[in-house]
């Protein structure tokens, strides 16, 4: 299933001066924290903070929450992005605009907003305790619902662009040849919006990583349970700054490594 | 034209720059007494007291102005020391306030300007009948504390240790506000947090006493900062606060140290 490449020659494009001048100051803006970062990590102690039982606690923690918030937003978040992109009901921009919410809502009220629907006395979580004994607050489920919560739309935008920028030709090919619908979405569609699906997913990946302020009003914070890497960054900044340098750039060596290592292999970027 | 553009981009990032910065002796000065401005960082516990306090300072001292940036201690601690401009820090803890005055932050040694006691915090009628700190570790409650590492967690522990209590909270949360919250929004059945957070709330919760045996004060200290561009009126304000602030301080449930 090639696409047309395209393979002409291009020039290599010569940057106007006020855009270099732009370009370095907004790069610059990023590199500069983290350089201070880097420069006060205490080098010497940096081991002994990792060796740490909660440390590692937050770490596995951390990986599993955000992990399973990118499998719930791959299964929930793919068929609404298909949704957008491909049907046309009255409401659909008012809907799409409350899925991608979050992304705008600052994340503590969010988790606010989660308790009031999940929570003991909220909407749905009153019925789901007292019918299934299911409590959401105050563990790792919950830390997982927190991150889903804000980092799905992330997905859904993306994947909804990548399914609008297609060529559905391809898609009205398989059906004439007789393809179902079910096979030309699994055959298709999403082989064809590969890339959308995992800038998406690594996007929300990335933030549900770094959740902070929907999952500490949600799930609250306990070590081993629903206390991430944020949070300890957050409370190891109350007591020993030292730590929480050292955790941020743990949590910093992760993401980056991930997202440099994703970029080139699966994106085929430069 | 596009270098035109960017010119007006620049111009606007540094006008836009400049009036952030501001005069900070704005005023008009009184001819007696101390003028202009300061900068007050204070505890998150703080805020309704002190912003009353500032406004009644203000009226009673003509051409003064009092700002506030209110904080948890040890952010407002860890600001100042990267280099944050002000003229006092009223610390919820001695132990952020201590970190100043070693790091030779201060113009003075500070003083305690007022106490806070614990209080139990349960939802409005106290519907699961909790009567003292021993009742926090009876089975099926619903119990959150501030974490360890933060000044109302630090003394929550030294209160249910002394009361030989052990409890197992479902979260330790970040700050007082979230305990309270918590308890508010009926995700929880109790915490243990300051009287004045229990005052502030309202209506939604209601505090139960801890016994004064059992109970752990924390000590409010107030220092006027090295590099205060205004001594006098920091000076002025944090006798004022002594004084004149120290009734509405009592109206906000904080007592005299």
């Amino acid at each position: 299933m090639a696409l047309p490449t395209r393979s002409r020659r291009r020039l290599r494009p010569s940057a106007p001066l006020p855009i270099v001048i732009l370009a370095s100051a907004g790069a610059a803006f990023f590199i500069i924290p983290l350089l201070g970062l880097l420069l006060r990590t205490p080098w010497a102690s940096a081991w002994q903070q990792l060796g740490s039982a909660e440390v590692l606690a937050a770490l596995r923690l951390s990986l599993l929450a955000s992990l399973s918030a990118t499998a719930i937003a791959l299964t929930l978040g793919v068929p609404l992005a298909w949704t957008f992109a491909r049907l046309t009901f009255p409401g659909r921009s008012v809907l799409r605009a409350l899925t991608v919410l979050p992304m705008v809502l600052p994340p503590v009220v969010g988790g606010v907003a989660l308790l009031l629907a999940f929570g003991r006395r909220g909407l749905v979580g009153g019925w789901l305790a007292t019918t299934f004994g299911v409590h959401l607050p105050f563990t790792t489920a919950g830390a997982i619902i927190a991150e889903t919560f804000v980092a799905m739309p992330f997905l859904v935008i993306t994947v909804e662009a990548g399914l609008r920028s297609m060529d559905t030709r391809f898609e009205d090919a398989a059906r004439t040849l007789g393809a179902s619908r079910w096979t030309v979405l699994w055959r298709v569609t999403l082989p064809l919006v590969r890339p959308s699906l995992i800038a998406g997913a690594v996007l929300c990946w990335a933030r549900a990583l770094g959740e902070f302020g929907a999952t500490i009003t949600f799930a609250g914070n306990f070590p081993g349970r629903t206390q991430t890497m944020p949070l300890a960054v957050y409370l190891a900044l109350e007591s020993n700054p030292d730590a929480a340098i050292v955790l941020s750039l743990v949590l910093l060596g992760v993401s980056l490594a991930v997202l440099i290592g994703l970029r080139d292999r699966w994106l085929g970027a430069s | 034209m596009r270098a035109r553009v960017v010119t007006a981009l620049l111009l606007a990032g540094i006008v836009g720059l400049a009036s952030a910065c501001g005069p900070s002796g704005s005023g008009s000065a009184s001819p007696s007494g101390p003028s202009g401005a300061i900068t007050v960082f204070a505890a998150s516990s703080l805020n309704a007291a002190f912003t009353t306090i500032g406004a009644d300072f203000e009226k009673s001292h003509p051409g003064t102005m009092v700002r506030f940036s209110f904080a948890g201690s040890s952010s407002l601690a860890a600001q100042i020391q990267e280099g944050a401009l002000g003229d006092v820090f009223a610390s919820a803890d001695q132990p952020n306030m201590q970190k100043l005055v070693q790091a030779g932050l201060t113009a003075e040694s500070p003083m305690v300007f007022a106490r806070n006691d614990l209080e139990i915090v349960v939802a409005k009628g106290n519907p699961k009948h909790i009567a003292s700190l021993a009742d926090l570790a009876r089975s099926g409650l619903v119990i959150v504390l501030c974490a360890p590492a933060v000044p109302c967690g630090h003394y929550a522990a030294q209160a249910l240790q002394k009361a030989g209590v052990s409890v197992k909270p479902a979260s330790q949360e970040a700050d007082v506000k979230s305990v309270l919250s918590k308890v508010a929004l009926g995700e929880a059945d109790a915490g243990i947090v300051y009287v004045t957070d229990v005052k502030a709330a309202g209506q939604s919760v209601e505090g139960v006493a801890i016994a004064p045996a059992l109970n752990v004060v924390a000590e409010y200290p107030i220092v006027i900062l090295k590099d205060s561009q205004n001594r006098a009126l920091a000076r002025a304000f944090i006798s004022y606060v002594h004084t004149g602030g120290r009734e509405t301080l009592a109206r906000y449930g904080f007592t005299n140290p």
